[in-house]
Formats: structure tokens, C-alpha cells, sequence
């Protein structure tokens, strides 16, 4: 016997850093998207004209090249795509991370990791439920919270005059910006972007500062909403 | 020759030689060697069949290099991995006469400082092959990827290392044996992932197998399974390092041992020299009964720390800042006025114990004895700042502070000497060759290139020399009269040797007496350190012989080694390395016993020049010893083998 | 001092393992912990029971042969390896909990010894520089930045412990494969096989079964010789940007 044990043999699906790497760009994507997303938002500060224009602008956008909702749905075919990616390659890296050790430790002080590693992996899930609730809510005007109302800016404040739905948001909103606070900085790590040490601060920076303006961006509206800052 | 007794310890034999080295002139020695050597057609390398114990700098690197030229080698190691054999640890660095730095050196100089440096007992044939190779190794290792320190213009920086007055080290900051060794051991993976190596990590050689009086394969336990293999071969190469651990205390790794060697031994491969062994003066003093190692801090500390103990030895206690100036003995300042803390090694480390000796030693007692001298960077730090210092030593500072829980920026530093070096080993000739054909020895388990001192730097140097240039080319003179015949497993010869592992295994464990492994360890360790150190004399070796005859018989009635066979079991590892330390340890008194001579690391209290420094003699001791085993009940019997300087002037050292 | 020591045991490679309760007395600051160790043992064998079994070898940190588990720690309190760590970062009465590196690819042999070969197979699949003995050109023939050698020798000063592993949430190995892929890539030796390389160590490490580093950062916290985050960056870009070359 020349070595003591064989490894475990070849592995079936793409290599853990290629799923790192699909996950990097999807989530660059999502961060894209929640960046546009959360300025379309702040429009409603510029009065419900100005944000129904822009959820307005949203559908004709690209056109006459593109058909009336064209760039809506490309957009939306890729964030699907990008999730389904996503989502993918995040449960097979947490199912992988389970197989690689199956005896966990009596004592484990690595606390923090632990947390952030489960925070990314079940608020990735929660971030999932909550779209799904939220395009029923917004898009698809399937979840009427407070009256049916056609216009979008319409629909908005009266549904974050509601204080439960309010709620609903800031979890999602805090969700997300943890989910930020890492992935941000992963996704750097991960497309090859930390290679010094002063680096790694400016990245830690970065991920800090998308994680505040996100959270900010998307809190603004609907606080506003609520304590009646905005008719 | 003779058949009587000498000393009541030993008988003489004929006299060696080595045959090896064409009678040219020491420059085209080597080249006329390598063209001399028979060649082995590539088409038949991968019949032939190498095995290689070790895989420290130079049984990796020989490894490495046998798998490229094509041979079939099998690579043993006790460790888990290859990386972690003990070259590992070397900090200072790698000497090579590349002169980069245009200060005029040269392989000649390097030759010339190395024998020098070994007190005049070493061949200068192979010193000079050594001093020649040097540049190749450099060469090598900066293209496997080694990481030397490199100057801004991005190219290597040397330093001068070891009182020579060339800077001719490479170095990797501390780590230095450690990158060397990453080097040769991606060399060695390289050749296991092409499947020209196959390695046996976990697997630790405890009989060598002979038949025909030729070395043709080993038998090696399986450390994890606890199974008895037997692997054969056309040639054996032992590279399985220094046998310091007989001292129990040294700067060794824990399972540094000198079984392989000395089962070799056993089996008809002369030990020469095995009394040279190099104490190294800082060292990390002991702080406790229960210390397992000592830990060397890098010579380059004596440039500019000061060496002192307390005049009077009721100071000793004392905190060591309130001591006056007056009331210090900065002794080798005294002593010897020109170098004063830069003396060589063996001096360094003697006067300590000497101090110590005289009841002047510093830090806490063990026993009841306080062993420790102080090393001050005081003067340094008002000279240079705190912050130069730290630049320099910063390292060695952290380390020390983290062993022992001293600020040595405040406090000074305790040091003391340590077993660190074995100069002996098994007896080679030119080749590497050992007494029993095919059996060849590399790196530090053989005897050749470092007389009775080894400079620092050169450990390193003759480790990769032997195994990436030396014994590649010499090996295939050997081979190239291969494939030997094929051996069944069930040859007599290999199933004798199998059986007397076994036998082995079953008596230690069927002891069950009342000592541990340990205790057996740390009792010959304290007596070769006693008798066999850093001063030896005839009555105290005459004692230690005693001792270490009643103590190996004590071994094997009453040791207690727990547990089975068939598993990882540390216990029986480590009794069967001590008991062959235990035999190991008496022919080592009795080499230095037979010395009557001061030489390098081996200083005799009876061969001194009046103020007290070593005295050769050449005219009685100018040979190697080479010692034969004499059987279980039998005399060891000593080979000479006469040393001839052509090129070098023989001198008596002196640093007053 | 006086303490309470909490143990793993397991017989063998085959057996479910244990926790076991040892008090010790008489630990003294100066001991290292595996002298700590060493004495439990010395005890246990004067009372008949086997020894613990647990590795090591040079104990000056450097070898990278010793690794425990130190109260949900590896390597213990303190960033060094278990071999240098000292009893003098415990107090009396302290309860000490000591189990192996826990992860698929070392699995346990005995008590608290791993096999870590999983490690040499991946510098085996490639992480080395193709240069056969005495082909090579002078040391001077390729002058190397300061800067790619210090970092190089930042990287290359891993010493292959696998507390990095041990310490990781998901039990991955870049931080270990990342300092071997930045040592050889930041060398202008390293050059040609640099995209080879990358290859062939991650197809070997997925065969090893480690878990997907999620950027944790676990295994820096508790790397004996501080090998930074970056290198497994640096893996992830080099192999993509091996990638990028194959296609
Ligand atoms: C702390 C320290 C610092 C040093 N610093 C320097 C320095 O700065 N410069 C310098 O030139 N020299 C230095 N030296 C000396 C030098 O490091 C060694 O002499 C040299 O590395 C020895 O290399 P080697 O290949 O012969 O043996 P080692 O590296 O000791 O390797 C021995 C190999 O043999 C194997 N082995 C042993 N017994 C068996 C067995 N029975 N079965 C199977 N395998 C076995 C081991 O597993 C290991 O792989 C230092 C030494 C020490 C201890
Ligand atoms: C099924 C739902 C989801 C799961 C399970 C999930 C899980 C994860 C995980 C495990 C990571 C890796 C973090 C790490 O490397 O430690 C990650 C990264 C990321 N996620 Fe999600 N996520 C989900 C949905 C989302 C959504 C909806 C968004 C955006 C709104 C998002 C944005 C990001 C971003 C930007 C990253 C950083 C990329 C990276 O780490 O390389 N994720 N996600
Ligand atoms: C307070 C916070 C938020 C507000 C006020 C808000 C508001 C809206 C509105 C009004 C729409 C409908 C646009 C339209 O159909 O015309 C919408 C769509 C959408 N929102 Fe949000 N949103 C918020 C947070 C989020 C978050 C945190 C996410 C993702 C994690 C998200 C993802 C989406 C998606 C995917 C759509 C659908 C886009 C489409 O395909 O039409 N939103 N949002
Ligand atoms: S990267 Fe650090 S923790 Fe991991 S094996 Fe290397 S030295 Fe050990
Ligand atoms: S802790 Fe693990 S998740 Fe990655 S950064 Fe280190 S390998
Ligand atoms: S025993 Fe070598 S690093 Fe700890």
C-alpha cells in the first residue's frame, strides 16, 4: 500500500470554484438590478408622476427596437436565469460543505463564520421567498395589502401605509443587506480581485458602503411612506 | 590488526580505503568519476528497482532525480508526508561557491574553509566534489521555485555565515532548510504523480535485507496498519539523517533516529566516526524535567548580543538589569579578546558549560544545577535602537519570547549549548557506497564531508549535492550491472530478516515491565550528555560505557510498551529507536574513548594546550574511524582509514 | 496547575470514537502543550492505559506535523502551531477539549492522529515547476522583482498543517492551495505551467472531496504562519484566467 488512503474519486458537476464563479456574476447581477431597482424606488420622492413615469419608461425601454415590455422581459429572463444559477450552485456548495466533514466538533469557536456562513445560505432563502411574495404583491397584484390600485405609485403608498407590510420590507431589506455584506466581498475574492492586503481593505470598504446604500436606498421609501413624509 | 582486545573494548581490523576516486588531480576528479561510472541504457532503467529511506534534502532530492532518469524508486519516510523530514528545520542557510558577490571566492576556498572548519579529519577528495557542486545546487533550486532572499535588482542575496570571511549563504530569511526542502519535495510529488516514485509515508525501515552480501531491499513497518512489509531491491540508499537523539535532548525532531543506520550497521555497514557530534552554543536553555526538545535560535544572535554570567555566584538569582557592570564576566570577551563572542561553535558552547560547571550558570535550575548564560542585546539596542534590532531579529525575539515568556527587548536572553549535528555516520567511499555493496548512504546518516566539526551552511549543501548530483551519477555504476537476480519473498535471507522484526516487535511488547520508553531515553540521554558531551575523558566514558550496558539490560528485562502490533502505536516506535540507541550510545564512548585527541566537536579534558584550548594530534589520529559490528556478544572492531592531505596544510586551530 | 482534559479517543480508523475525561496536575507555564501531552501519557502508561496518540515531529513550528483541535480552536488560543503553544496560555482549573482535525479527506487513524496525503496529492497533480536535476540555467539568469519574491516567499512559507481545513466552516482547502498556486505563479520559473497547474491541483482537490470555500476567512484567523486571504484570490483568478486562455 503505497499511501495510505485514495482520495475519494472524481466528483460529479462543474468544480467548486466554477460554482463560486457562477455565483460571483449572478450575484453582480442581482446587484445590478437592486442598484437600478432601488433608484427607480427613490423616484417617488421626486412625486408619484416621476415614479410612475420611470416604472413606465421600465416597459418602453429600447423600443422601437425592442417591442413594448421588450428590455422588461430580457431583463427578467435573465435575473430568472441568474437566480436559477444561483440558487443552484449555492446548494450544491452548502451539500458539498456537509459531505466534506460529517463529524462535527464537540467545541467550535469559529462563531462568527458559522453564523455568516448560515446567514448567506438560509437568508438566501428567505430572499427567495420574499421575491416570490413580492412580485405577487407588486408585479402581479395578486397580494392586494391595502385596495386594488392600478397605479404603481398608487399601490406603493398605500401599501407601506400598512405598518405589517412595512415590516415584511425591513426584513427583507436587512436580509439582503447582510446577504450584501458578504457577497459583495466574496464575489471580489472570488473573481480573483484581492490580491494585497490594502486591496482586501478597499473591498471591505466597498461591500460595506453597497450594504449601507442598499439598505438606506430601499428603507427610505417606504419610512417615508409610513410616517406620512410623502403624500 | 590484531585479535586482542584493545582497551578491554575493542579489536582492530585491516585497514580501509577508499577505491573510488580516480588518482587525477582533485580538479577533474569528479568529471573523470562521472565519465568513469558505467551508463545505464534509459530503456532499462525502469527495471531496475531503487529503494530510498529518507526524504530530508538529500533522500527527496535523490529520489526526485532517480525518478526522472527513469529508475523504479520506492521512497520510504516515517513521517506522514515527505515534507516534514527534519531538514525542515534549518534556518541559517546554504553555502555555495558561486561568488556573486565577486569577494574571491571560489570551489577551492570553499574546499579550503570546509576542511579547515572540520578540524582536519575529513577526505578532502569528497570535500572538494562538494565545494565543486555547490554552484549546481543554487542553480537547481532557484529553478524548482526555491524563494531566496533577493536584493532590490532582483537578484540573490548572500550572506557571510559561520566566522568565514566570504559571503557565500543563500538564504531564505529563517526558513531556508524549509524551502529547500518544499523544492525537492515538489520535485519528488512531481515524480509520485508520474508514477516513477512511489512513496511510503507512515513507513519506518527496521532491517535491511542482505543476501549475497549485497544490499538488496529493506523491511519496513507499516506505522498505521502495524504490518511487516519486505521490499526488495537492486540498490539501497539510507538517507535517514543524524542520530542526535541519542542525547534525548537535542534540536533533532522528536522521532530522529539512527535505526536505520544502525541496522545496516548490524548487517555488516562500517559507523564511522560516531563520536563527532556538534553542540551548538545557542540554544533555548532547558526549563523544565519535562522538556521534549531543545530549540535553536540562529547563530546570527552572537553578532551582536554579549555573552556574560554573573562574577560572583550569589548574583546569580538576581534579576539579571541589577547587576552593575563591574560585578559581569562577559568571558569570551575575556578569553579570547579577538573573537570574542564570534568564537567557533565548539568553543562557544564549552566555555558555557564550563561557567555553568563552575556554579555561575543563570535561570531557574533543573536539578539543581542552573544551565543558561546570558545573551545581551542591551548594548545593541542603545546603540542601534530598539527598532534595528527588531528589524534584524524580530523573529528570533518572537520566538524566544513565545517559548519561554521573557521580553528579551528588556530582559536578556538565556541561552545554552545543545546536541544540534552528528559529524559521524555510516562509512562511504567516493560513490557513497557503504562496506556492503549497494547499500549507498547520503545527507547527514553518512560520514563523509564534515571531519570532526561541520561549518554552518554546509549541512544543507552536502545533503543536496549528494542527492540531486553525487549519487545519481555514482549509483549507476552499481546499477548498470543490474537487474540483479530476482529474489522471491521467501528467500531464505528475506524471510530471516522478517522474522527477526517480528521477533522484535513480540519481545518488546511481551516485556510489560515497569519503565516507560521515555524514562529508558531520557536516562541514556543524560548519560551521553554527562560522559559523552561537550567534554569527554576517559574515566567519565569508561563510567558512561558502564552505565549504558547495565541500562540496555535494564531495557529489555523491565520496559513497558502498552497496546498490540497491528495498529499506530507511538509506544513501540519509539522502543525499538531507543533500543537501538542504547547500542548505538555505547559505541559511540568507545569511539571517543579510543580518541585521545581534541578535534573539532570531540574535546578529550586530557588532550589540552596549557590555557585550556584543544589539542590535536595528527600524527597518532589524522584517520577516520570506521567500526565494524562485532556481534550481540562480540567487540565492535575499528577500520582506519588513513587521511592524506595533498592540497591542504594541516594547522592547529587557534581563535585567542 | 490543574486541569481537566476532555480527549478523543478512537482505537482506529474503523472505530466510532469517544470522548474521554482526563485531570492532569502539576502542568507548569513553561511545558508546550504537547509536553503537557507527554506527561498525561507518561501517567497513563505508569497506570497501564495507552498512551494518546497524537503527532509531531520537529515541535519548533516549522515541520507542520502537530495539529489539534484546541477547545473549538485549531492549533489552540494562540496563531502558532500546536508544538509552540504553551501552557502558559491556560489557566488553573481551565477544562480543555482536544479532538483531531475533523474533515473527509484527513480522515482520523487513531485518537487524535490524521492522515493529511490528500495534501501531497494535490501538490503531486501539479503544484511544482517542471525542472529536471542539472538542466537548469544559471541562478542569475532570471532576476525576480523583489516584490513577486516577497510574495512568493510569503506564500511559500505554508507549512502544510491543515489547520486551515480543520478551521474552516466548510472544511476547504484553498487557503492550503492557494499558497502553493501563488508561490510558483508569482515566479517567472512558474510562468509556463502556470495555467497546467491551476488545472490539474483543483481537479485533484475536487477528488479529495474538500468542501467550496465561501471567503470565510476561518482558515487565515488560524494559519500558524499568516498566509493571507489573497492567495485564494490569486486561485481563483488564475484559474480563471486559465479558463479564459483555453478557450
Ligand atoms: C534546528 C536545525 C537547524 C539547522 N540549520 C542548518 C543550517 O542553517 N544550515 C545547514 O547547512 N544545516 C543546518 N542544519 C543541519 C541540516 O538541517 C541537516 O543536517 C540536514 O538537513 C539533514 O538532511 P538529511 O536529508 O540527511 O536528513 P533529514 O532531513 O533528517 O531526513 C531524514 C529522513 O529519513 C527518514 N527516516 C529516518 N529514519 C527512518 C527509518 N527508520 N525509516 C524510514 N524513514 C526514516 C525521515 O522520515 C526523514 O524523511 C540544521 C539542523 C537542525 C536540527
Ligand atoms: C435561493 C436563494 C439564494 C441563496 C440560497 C443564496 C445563497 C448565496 C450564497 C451561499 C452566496 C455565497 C456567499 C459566499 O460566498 O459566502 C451568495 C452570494 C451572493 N448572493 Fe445569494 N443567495 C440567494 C439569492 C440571492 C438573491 C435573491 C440575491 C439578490 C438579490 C443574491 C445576491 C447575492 C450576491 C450579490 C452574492 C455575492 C456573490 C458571491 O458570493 O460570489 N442572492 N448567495
Ligand atoms: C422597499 C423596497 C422595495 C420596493 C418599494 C419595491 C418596489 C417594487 C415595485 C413597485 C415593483 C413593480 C415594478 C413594476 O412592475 O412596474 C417591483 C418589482 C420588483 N422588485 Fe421590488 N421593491 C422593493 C424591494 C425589492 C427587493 C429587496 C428586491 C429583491 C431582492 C426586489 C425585487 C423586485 C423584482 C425582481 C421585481 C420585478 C421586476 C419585474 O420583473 O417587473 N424588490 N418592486
Ligand atoms: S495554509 Fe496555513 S493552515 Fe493551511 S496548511 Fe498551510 S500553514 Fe497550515
Ligand atoms: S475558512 Fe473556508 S470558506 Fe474559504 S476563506 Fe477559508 S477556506
Ligand atoms: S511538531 Fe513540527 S510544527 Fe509542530
Amino acid at each position: 500500500m503505497a499511501t495510505q488512503t485514495v482520495s475519494a474519486g472524481p466528483r460529479s458537476g462543474p468544480n467548486s470554484i466554477l460554482l463560486k464563479t457562477v455565483m460571483a456574476v449572478t450575484g453582480l447581477i442581482f446587484i445590478g438590478f437592486i442598484l437600478a431597482h432601488m433608484y427607480g424606488n427613490l423616484m417617488i420622492f421626486a412625486g408619484k408622476d416621476a415614479f410612475d413615469e420611470y416604472a413606465h419608461h421600465l416597459r418602453t425601454f429600447g423600443s422601437p427596437m425592442l417591442p413594448e415590455g421588450g428590455f422588461l422581459w430580457v431583463m427578467r429572463i435573465t435575473l430568472l436565469v441568474s437566480l436559477v444559477l444561483h440558487a443552484w450552485s449555492a446548494f450544491t456548495l452548502w451539500a458539498r460543505a456537509g459531505a466534506a466533514r460529517k463529524t462535527r466538533y464537540q467545541v467550535n469557536k469559529a462563531a462568527k463564520s458559522i453564523f455568516v456562513s448560515r446567514a448567506m445560505r438560509w437568508g438566501g432563502v428567505a430572499l427567495l421567498l420574499f421575491v416570490v411574495f413580492h412580485l405577487l404583491h407588486f408585479t402581479t397584484n395578486t397580494i392586494q395589502v391595502n385596495g386594488d390600485f392600478s397605479r404603481p405609485s398608487d399601490r406603493l403608498v398605500s401599501s407601506f401605509e400598512v405598518w405589517w407590510a412595512v415590516l415584511i420590507y425591513v426584513i427583507a431589506v436587512l436580509a439582503l443587506g447582510m446577504h450584501l455584506l458578504h457577497g459583495v466581498w466574496s464575489a471580489a475574492m472570488t473573481l480573483g480581485l484581492n490580491t494585497s492586503l490594502d486591496r482586501a481593505e478597499v473591498i471591505r470598504v466597498v461591500s460595506v458602503a453597497v450594504a449601507a446604500v442598499v439598505v438606506i436606498g430601499f428603507l427610505a421609501p417606504p419610512f417615508s411612506i409610513l410616517f406620512g413624509l410623502i403624500p | 590488526m590484531t585479535e586482542t582486545l584493545i582497551e578491554g573494548l575493542y579489536t582492530e581490523g585491516e585497514p580501509v580505503a577508499d577505491a573510488k576516486a580516480p588518482k587525477t588531480d582533485i580538479v577533474t576528479m569528479w568529471q573523470q568519476r562521472k565519465f568513469d561510472a558505467k551508463l545505464v541504457n534509459p530503456a532499462n532503467r525502469r527495471k531496475l528497482d531503487v529503494i530510498i529511506v529518507g526524504t530530508g534534502l538529500a533522500g527527496a532530492s535523490a529520489g526526485a532525480t532517480l525518478g526522472e532518469a527513469g529508475y523504479n524508486v520506492k521512497s520510504f519516510c516515517y513521517q506522514d508526508s515527505p515534507r516534514r523530514a527534519h531538514s525542515i528545520a534549518a534556518q541559517g542557510g546554504i553555502n555555495a561557491a558561486k561568488n556573486y558577490k565577486g569577494d574571491g571566492d571560489s570551489a577551492y576556498r570553499l574546499f579550503y574553509d570546509t576542511v579547515k572548519g572540520g578540524d582536519y579529519r575529513s577526505r578532502e577528495t569528497n570535500v572538494y566534489r562538494l565545494a565543486e557542486v555547490s554552484v549546481d545546487i543554487i542553480d537547481q533550486c532557484v529553478a524548482q521555485g526555491v524563494p531566496f532572499a533577493r536584493e532590490y535588482g532582483g537578484l540573490l542575496d548572500n550572506r557571510s555565515f559561520g566566522g568565514v570571511q566570504v559571503s557565500r549563504t543563500f538564504y531564505a530569511r529563517g526558513q531556508t532548510g524549509q524551502q529547500l526542502l518544499i523544492g525537492a519535495y515538489q520535485a519528488l510529488e512531481r515524480q509520485i504523480g508520474a508514477g516513477t516514485v512511489q512513496m511510503f509515508p507512515r513507513h519506518e525501515m527496521l532491517e535491511l535485507i542482505v543476501v549475497d552480501g549485497k544490499a538488496r531491499g529493506i523491511v519496513a513497518r507499516d506505522m498505521v496498519s502495524g504490518e511487516i512489509e519486505t521490499h526488495l531491491a537492486d540498490a539501497v540508499v539510507l538517507a535517514s539523517g543524524g542520530y542526535g537523539n541519542v542525547f534525548f535532548l537535542s534540536t533533532n525532531a522528536m522521532g530522529c533516529n539512527v535505526t536505520a543506520s544502525w541496522r545496516a550497521h548490524r548487517k555488516g555497514a562500517y559507523f564511522a566516526n560516531p563520536c563527532y557530534t556538534q553542540i551548538h552554543p545557542t540554544c533555548i536553555p532547558v526549563s523544565g524535567d519535562h522538556q521534549s526538545k531543545l530549540t535553536l535560535m540562529s547563530e546570527s544572535l552572537r553578532n551582536d548580543g554579549r555573552i556574560w554570567v554573573p562574577k560572583n555566584r550569589d548574583d546569580c538569582e538576581k534579576d539579571p538589569r541589577e547587576i552593575p557592570e563591574e560585578d559581569r564576566d562577559y568571558y569570551l570577551e575575556r578569553i579570547y579578546p579577538s573573537f570574542g563572542n564570534l568564537v567557533p561553535r565548539d568553543i562557544a558552547s564549552r566555555q558555557a558549560k564550563n561557567m555553568c560547571d563552575e556554579g555561575r550558570g543563570v535561570g531557574p535550575k533543573v536539578g539543581d544545577f542552573r544551565r543558561g548564560v546570558y545573551l545581551d542585546f542591551a548594548d545593541a539596542i542603545s546603540r542601534l535602537g530598539e527598532d534595528a534590532v527588531r528589524a534584524k531579529y524580530g523573529n528570533l525575539f518572537d520566538m524566544y519570547e513565545r517559548i519561554t515568556g521573557e521580553n528579551p527587548y528588556q530582559v536578556p536572553m538565556r541561552i545554552y549549548p545543545a546536541v544540534h549535528y552528528t559529524m559521524g555516520g555510516l562509512w562511504v567511499d567516493y560513490d557513497l557506497e557503504s562496506s556492503i555493496p549497494g547499500l549507498f548512504v547520503a545527507g547527514e546518516a553518512n560520514f563523509s564531508d564534515h571531519g570532526a566539526n561541520r561549518l554552518g551552511a554546509s549541512a544543507l549543501m552536502q545533503g543536496l549535492a549528494d542527492g540531486y548530483f553525487v549519487l545519481p551519477n555514482t549509483i549507476r555504476d552499481y546499477l548498470a550491472n543490474g537487474p540483479y537476480e530476482p529474489l522471491a519473498e521467501d528467500h531464505p535471507d528475506v524471510v530471516a530478516a522478517r522474522a527477526s522484526v517480528e521477533e522484535r516487535i513480540e519481545k518488546l511488547l511481551s516485556i510489560n515491565g515497569e519503565r516507560s520508553v521515555d524514562s529508558f531515553h531520557k536516562e541514556l540521554g543524560h548519560i551521553m550528555w554527562e560522559y559523552c558531551g561537550m567534554e569527554r575523558s576517559e574515566e567519565g566514558l569508561r563510567k558512561a560505557i558502564d552505565l549504558i550496558r547495565s541500562l540496555r539490560e535494564e531495557f529489555w528485562r523491565n520496559v513497558r510498551v502498552l497496546g498490540a502490533a497491528d495498529t499506530l502505536n507511538q509506544s513501540l516506535e519509539k522502543a525499538g529507536r531507543v533500543a537501538d540507541f542504547l547500542e548505538l550510545g555505547e559505541l559511540m564512548c568507545i569511539d571517543a574513548l579510543h580518541r585521545r585527541e581534541s578535534c573539532g566537536g570531540h574535546f578529550r579534558a586530557e588532550s589540552q594546550t596549557e590555557d585550556g584550548e584543544a589539542l590535536r594530534h595528527d600524527d597518532e589520529f589524522a584517520y577516520v574511524a570506521a567500526w565494524e559490528w562485532g556481534g550481540d556478544s562480540g567487540n565492535p572492531v575499528l577500520h582506519k582509514e588513513n587521511l592524506e592531505y595533498e592540497f591542504i596544510e594541516l594547522k592547529q586551530r587557534s581563535y585567542k | 496547575m490543574k486541569l481537566t482534559l476532555k480527549i478523543w479517543r478512537q482505537d482506529g480508523p474503523a472505530d466510532a470514537g469517544r470522548m474521554v475525561t482526563y485531570p492532569i496536575e502539576g502542568v507548569s507555564e513553561e511545558m508546550s502543550f504537547l509536553e503537557m501531552l507527554d506527561v498525561l501519557n507518561e501517567d497513563l502508561i505508569a497506570k497501564g492505559e495507552e498512551p494518546v496518540a497524537f503527532d509531531s515531529d520537529c515541535r519548533e513550528g516549522i515541520c507542520g506535523m502537530c495539529g489539534l483541535m484546541i477547545n473549538g480552536q485549531a492549533h489552540g488560543p494562540e496563531r502558532t502551531t500546536t508544538c509552540q503553544l504553551h501552557m502558559r496560555s491556560f489557566k488553573d482549573g481551565d477544562e480543555v477539549v482536544i479532538e483531531p482535525w475533523r474533515a473527509e479527506p484527513f480522515p482520523v487513524i487513531r485518537d487524535l492522529v490524521v492522515d493529511r496525503s490528500s495534501f501531497d496529492r494535490i501538490i503531486a497533480s501539479g503544484g511544482f515547476i517542471s525542472a529536471d536535476t542539472g538542466s537548469a540555467p544559471d541562478a542569475h539568469a532570471t532576476p525576480v522583482p523583489k516584490d513577486n519574491a516577497d510574495r512568493a516567499f510569503m506564500a511559500a512559507e505554508c507549512i502544510g498543517c491543515g489547520a486551515c481545513v480543520a478551521a474552516c466552516p466548510n472544511a476547504a482547502g484553498m487557503l492550503f492551495m492557494g499558497a502553493k498556486v501563488t508561490h510558483l505563479g508569482e515566479l517567472p520559473q512558474g510562468q509556463p505551467e502556470r495555467d497546467a497547474r491551476v488545472f490539474s491541483m483543483v481537479g485533484q482537490y475536487e477528488e479529495e472531496g474538500f468542501g467550496g470555500c465561501t471567503n470565510l476567512g476561518e482558515c487565515s484567523r488560524a494559519c500558524p504562519k499568516g498566509i493571507p486571504l489573497n492567495v485564494i484570490s490569486q486561485l481563483n483568478g488564475d484559474l480563471q484566467r486559465a479558463y479564459r486562455h483555453r478557450s
